[in-house]
């Protein structure tokens, strides 16, 4: 029976294929609508929340704007670091600077900072090591460098043991990054020096900026506590710095990005209802137009029920069908829109995604061709014989 | 096979009472052909109807093969015409998408027969009726009288206990028709019960018993 259903569906389907393909195209047009807007959403905030995460969310950035005559020294970051609910702690002072190797040049990013620095923001040494206590405490003359500044300068990246000018001094490479490809961070345009070395050479002896990791997974507590000694070491003056936990901004971006798929998503369906209006529309002056095979059905045998089956089966199947064309387009459009945009970002469509937009085309179709398949299988066998 | 009893039928046309059928009484036996003629507008079809299930009537008691038929659900109404009855329309009534087999087949669908079954009875009720070689013709493909000849391959497939049929020469020339009416006095003779409906004497004389109706007066004269 089940066969014959499909069957009978499929072909009172087939027998009128525009109008069967415009009923379908609501569904179709709505589930495009659908998969490529939260599809799209999905990508791009999947990309930024990667670009997040290359900054590194489990850590604390401080920046201090003014420090009212106490300023931030090296020996007050270790005090902040020996806090319980904080873990490591480095400097971060920002500078241009053009590097020299013979005589190509490259515009940098300069920071200076300790040795902590790269496991606090999660940076990968690729060749060589990154900077390390004695470095800073001897004022020794050497970098680590990020990887397009090697490749720029000597065309490679292996270049430790080669030698570079910053500022008319000379520093001996030490380490150099691993590519991070990040287009929001510029790890690889940077260069980092001992911070004692940088504070000399930009004539700015205390700390402006600095980041920190918490000891344990519970960056909101060790946030606390550094907002605490930084309100203590500027006289409760809560101006005086901007302390950003990226934890925190991960949350609000994951939020945000969050509502833009559902708001999206929103106006998507109704575009899909609207195809479910249109599947309705048409089932009904299908039930009409079939009026005397209903009656002929029912003569035979039919039951209300073999008869309200046959007519949601054909909705359920005209609803599926568009959603699997919708699908279809929906990838074809994706993969368009993903070999534009480049290789930083991919709208690839998840099995969520799918299963959502089958779900609601299987839904629309129950949903819109119910109220025609019940007025079907209601109708008078004798009424319906009569009807011309 | 049929048994009546003071059946009535009323419809309100604008608030026009119209008696369709009043007090009619009837029976017609196991193996029967009967006729029930009568002129156009005298109940004939509300007869039929109420005969097979497709319609109660308002008052009266009908007994159809043992089963007082009155009290039962719209499901088991179609159940019974799926086994019981096997209609034949004056328009033939066949589904113009569908092919002679698949029109034949359709009743056996909805009573759940197998499909090799089916098949098999298929071709059995087609060749009954002389059309086993037109099997995957549309009915617009064929003539009126190879039309009605599916519609009662149709409704002989079921292996129905009455055959029901309806003014069946109604739409055809006067030669098909006669080539239909040698079809039911064949199926009688093979023992199928039949009530035929016609307004024509001449075909209702074929049957082997007759049945006037007029005005909704049924006159058995048993
Ligand atoms: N569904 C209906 N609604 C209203 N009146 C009907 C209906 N069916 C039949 N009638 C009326 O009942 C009477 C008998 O009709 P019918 O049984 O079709 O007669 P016949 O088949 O003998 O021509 C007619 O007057 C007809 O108008
Ligand atoms: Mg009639």
């Amino acid at each position: 029976m089940s066969i014959q259903v499909l069957k009978m569906a499929w072909s009172a389907i087939a027998s009128n294929k525009m109008r069967s393909f415009l009923t379908m195209l609501g569904i179709i047009i709505g589930v495009i609508a659908v998969v490529v807007l939260v599809s799209l959403v999905t990508g791009a905030s999947d990309s930024i929340t990667g670009e997040i995460q290359a900054l590194g969310t489990n850590l604390l950035s401080v920046r201090v704007l003014d420090d009212n005559g106490h300023p931030v020294t090296l020996s007050d970051l270790k005090r902040f670091g020996k806090e319980n609910e904080i873990g490591l702690i480095a400097p971060s002072l920002s500078f241009g600077a053009t590097v020299k190797h013979r005589s190509e040049t490259y515009e940098a990013d300069a920071v200076g900072t300790t040795g902590q620095y790269d496991d606090i923001r999660g940076i990968k040494v690729k060749h060589g090591r990154f900077l390390k206590a004695a470095d800073i405490n001897n004022n020794s003359s050497v970098v680590v460098i990020g990887h397009e500044i090697a490749e720029e300068l000597y065309g490679k990246s292996e270049t430790v043991g080669e030698t570079l000018s910053i500022g008319g001094r000379s520093f001996l490479i030490v380490g150099v990054l691993e590519e991070s490809g990040s287009m929001i961070s510029n790890d690889d345009q940077t260069v980092y020096l001992p911070y004692t070395v940088a504070s000399r050479m930009v004539k700015r002896p205390n700390i402006t900026a600095f980041v920190a990791s918490p000891a344990t997974d519970d960056i909101d507590s060790a946030e606390e506590k550094l907002n605490q000694l930084l309100m203590r070491q500027f006289r409760q003056d809560e101006d005086s710095f901007i302390l950003i936990n990226q934890s925190a901004l991960m949350d609000t971006m994951n939020s945000v990005t969050g509502t833009l798929k559902l708001l999206l998503g929103g106006i998507a369906a109704i575009s899909l209802m609207v195809g479910g209006i249109g599947i309705m529309n048409i089932m009904l002056v299908s039930v009409t137009e079939r009026t005397r095979e209903i009656g002929i059905r029912k003569a035979i045998g039919a039951t209300r029920g073999n008869i309200l089956m046959q007519f949601l089966v054909e909705a359920l199947m005209v609803s599926l069908i568009g959603g699997v064309i919708g699908l279809m387009i929906s990838w074809g459009i994706l993969e368009v829109i993903s070999s534009v945009a480049g290789e930083k970002v991919s709208f690839s469509m998840s099995p969520q995604v799918i299963g959502l937009a089958l779900g609601f085309s299987l839904m629309i179709g129950v949903a819109f061709g119910l109220y025609p398949a019940n007025k079907a299988s209601k109708l008078h066998p004798v009424e319906a014989l009569r009807y011309e | 096979m049929i048994l009546m009893n003071d059946i009535s039928k009323t419809y309100i046309i604008g608030g026009e009472q119209v008696h369709a059928l009043k007090n009619a009484n009837l029976h017609i036996g196991r193996g029967e052909f009967v006729s029930i003629v009568g002129p156009s507008g005298s109940g004939k079809s509300t007869l039929m109807n109420i005969i097979g299930c497709l319609d109660a009537a308002d008052s009266g008691e009908y007994i159809l093969d043992g089963l007082p038929i009155g009290n039962y659900s719209q499901k088991q109404l179609a159940g019974i015409r799926s086994r019981k009855i096997g209609f034949v329309f004056q328009g033939f009534n066949l589904l113009a998408k569908m092919t002679a087999e698949e029109n034949v087949e359709l009743p056996l669908i909805y009573q759940g027969v197998k499909l090799s079954e089916r098949k098999a009875r298929v071709s059995r009720a087609l060749s009954k009726v002389g059309l086993s070689d037109r099997s995957r013709h549309r009915p617009a493909e064929l003539s009126g009288g190879q039309q009605q000849r599916v519609a009662i391959a149709r409704a002989l497939a079921a292996d129905p206990a009455i055959l029901l049929a309806d003014e069946p020469t109604g739409n055809l020339d006067s030669k098909t028709g006669m080539e239909i009416m040698k079809l039911f006095l064949e199926l009688h003779q093979n023992g199928n019960t039949i009530v035929l409906i016609t307004h024509d004497s001449s075909i209702a004389k074929l049957a082997e018993r007759r049945i006037s109706i007029l005005d909704g007066h049924v006159e058995d004269a048993v």
